[in-house]
């Protein structure tokens, strides 16, 4: 059985990032790159399920720069088997990554693409969706609870008002969310083991035709800070007075 | 000509979208998988589904595409920026072949939209290069129009393509407002300790004030509240008229998610916790001194 897990290389999310001051993009001066955490935790799911059936075997895939490499390098430390990279210069929507994704599925033919429902830097929440749809797999999107079922995969995911459960046969896409599981932490062995694991680099199937494309990045208004109330009676007042109460 | 479809899933979330609708300025149709739909808003034509449940996404978007074909041309798809609206309208993008903004907050031109990203650190301008596009939309930036009109309606026959099996449902909530519905809202982090503490402090206090509760993602995280109370960009993005916020640092993921709420009040025994840059009235004070007070103070 085989599992393909698309990784996207994204700033750190913990980092306070800004706009440049022309609006042509992000500030990433200083800041650290990542794996996208979601992805992160699709990864981790990839190898929690090879721990049940030793016979998966997990692959990982970045479109993007050279750096993206040293994404591929942990989530190969982390357990999968091996990756690729599609190496591109070139400007994507979610849309056109779907498609060029669909092109390696097709030729790798995996039972299961895990990825993770969004990534932190544009918050799309788009790519798992339209990649099941190009594919016309089954999908299960912000998944809480992944198991094997023999012929597929249980999943568990959130919904607005609480969670379901749904079944879904091979092939299919799961696109995760935060609580399906913590990462690990990956040991030195792990990551000079990596090292040695295949990485193959290819160009993209086709150059890429956007649909989207963002042409500002700008701050977001500030909520100006407000009075400080001294007292449970002067903030009952207030919001009394301001009819909020 | 430009031509704008409303996906909704339930006639109540249909006005609430209408709003932007208005904002883009185009003739628009509503379509909504469930319920019934006004037709005093504005829209020219109104369809509901005879679906009995709401579909999977992977099973009901083939049929939505063909509905859209037929009864276009659309320039615009828009539906609610939910869990539920994510999934089902990128989906549909896919099946379209066509591109997405999520999360729009505010509208340029039918071609150039506002969106939050990073975590709401960051708003991108994103320009739309062919139609159709698809877009979620934040309701709370677009004001209901004022009723008008009399749409024409119909019943549209869905047909849906099961991929994958529903096989069960846990939904949560009771009796309190939905959080992205609700006129006040008390939200609660970390410091209430634990499941039985959080809901007698916060509980107590929102059923007092007819609001919905909600959670920081620390207190989710830490099994202190169920996940879909959590609040922030990672969570629910809410837009009441009162927001309280007991023990909150304030992290930016969560301010992103409030920062539309028109009066937020922090409570906070750290007079230099974050959130207090960006609360309307703060105070410094334990909350478990601080709620129960206002609990009672506030019936009075």
């Amino acid at each position: 059985m085989k599992i393909l897990v698309p990784v996207k290389r994204v700033v750190d999310p913990y980092a306070k990032v800004r706009p440049l001051a022309d609006g042509s993009g992000i500030d990433t001066t200083g800041v650290k790159f990542e794996i996208n955490p979601f992805d992160e935790i699709a990864v981790e799911e990839a190898v929690r399920l090879r721990e049940k059936d030793p016979s998966i075997e997990i692959t990982v895939v970045s479109i993007g720069k050279g750096e993206c490499e040293e994404q591929l390098r942990k989530a190969l430390a982390m357990g999968a088997d091996k990756a690729v990279l599609i190496e591109t210069d070139a400007e994507y929507d979610s849309l056109a990554i779907a498609k060029e994704l669909a092109t390696l599925v097709r030729e790798l033919e995996p039972d299961v693409v895990l990825m993770g429902k969004q990534a932190t830097d544009d918050d799309c929440n788009q790519a798992g969706q339209m990649l099941a749809a190009k594919l016309d797999w089954p999908q299960a999107t912000f998944a809480s609870k992944v198991d094997l079922t023999g012929r597929g995969l249980r999943v568990t995911r959130e919904t607005d008002s609480g969670d379901e459960t749904v079944e879904l046969d091979f092939p299919c896409l799961v696109t995760t969310d935060l609580r399906l599981n913590e990462p690990r932490y990956i040991a030195l062995p792990g990551i000079i083991k990596a090292r040695s694991k295949p990485l193959e680099k290819r160009a993209p199937s086709e150059a890429p035709t956007v649909k989207t494309r963002t042409t500002k990045y700008s701050s977001p208004p500030a909520r100006a800070a407000g009075r400080k109330l001294s007292s449970v009676d002067e903030l009952v007042a207030v919001l009394k007075e301001r009819g909020a109460l | 000509m430009s031509r704008l479809l409303i996906i909704a899933f339930e006639g109540a979330e249909a006005a609430q979208l209408a709003g932007f609708a208005k904002a883009l300025g185009i003739p628009f149709d509503v379509l909504s998988l469930s319920g019934k739909v006004d037709l005093d808003l504005g829209a020219a034509k109104v369809f509901t589904s005879d679906l009995n449940e709401l579909p999977l996404a992977d099973a009901v978007s083939g049929s939505l595409s063909n509905f859209i074909q037929q009864n276009g041309p659309y320039t615009h798809i828009a539906g609610p920026s939910s869990m539920r609206g994510k999934d089902l309208l990128a989906r549909l993008a896919g099946t379209l072949d066509a591109g997405m903004v999520t999360d729009v907050i505010a509208i340029e031109s039918p071609t150039l939209f506002h969106r939050p990203m990073v975590a709401g650190s960051i708003i991108a301008t994103v320009e739309v290069l062919s139609t159709p596009v698809v877009l979620t939309v934040r309701p709370a930036g677009f004001p209901a129009p004022a009723r008008s009109g009399n749409s024409e309606s119909g019943i549209l026959s869905l047909s849906t393509m099961p991929k994958s099996q529903r096989v069960s449902v846990s939904a949560r909530g009771g009796a309190r407002p939905d959080l992205t519905q609700a006129k006040i809202i008390v939200t609660g982090g970390r410091p209430l300790k634990d499941a039985e503490t959080f809901e007698r402090i916060l509980g107590g206090l929102a059923d007092t004030l007819g609001g919905a509760v909600g959670a920081t993602r620390a207190a989710v995280d830490s099994g202190i509240a169920p996940n879909e109370l959590q609040v922030g960009q990672t969570g629910k993005i809410v837009a009441p008229d009162l927001y309280i916020a007991a023990g909150v640092s304030g992290s930016t993921q969560h301010m992103a998610g409030i920062k539309d709420s028109k009066i937020i009040v922090a409570i906070n025994k750290d007079p230099d916790a974050p959130i207090f840059e960006s609360a309307d009235y703060g105070l410094v004070a334990d909350l478990y001194d601080a709620l129960p007070e206002l609990q009672s103070k506030a019936k009075a």
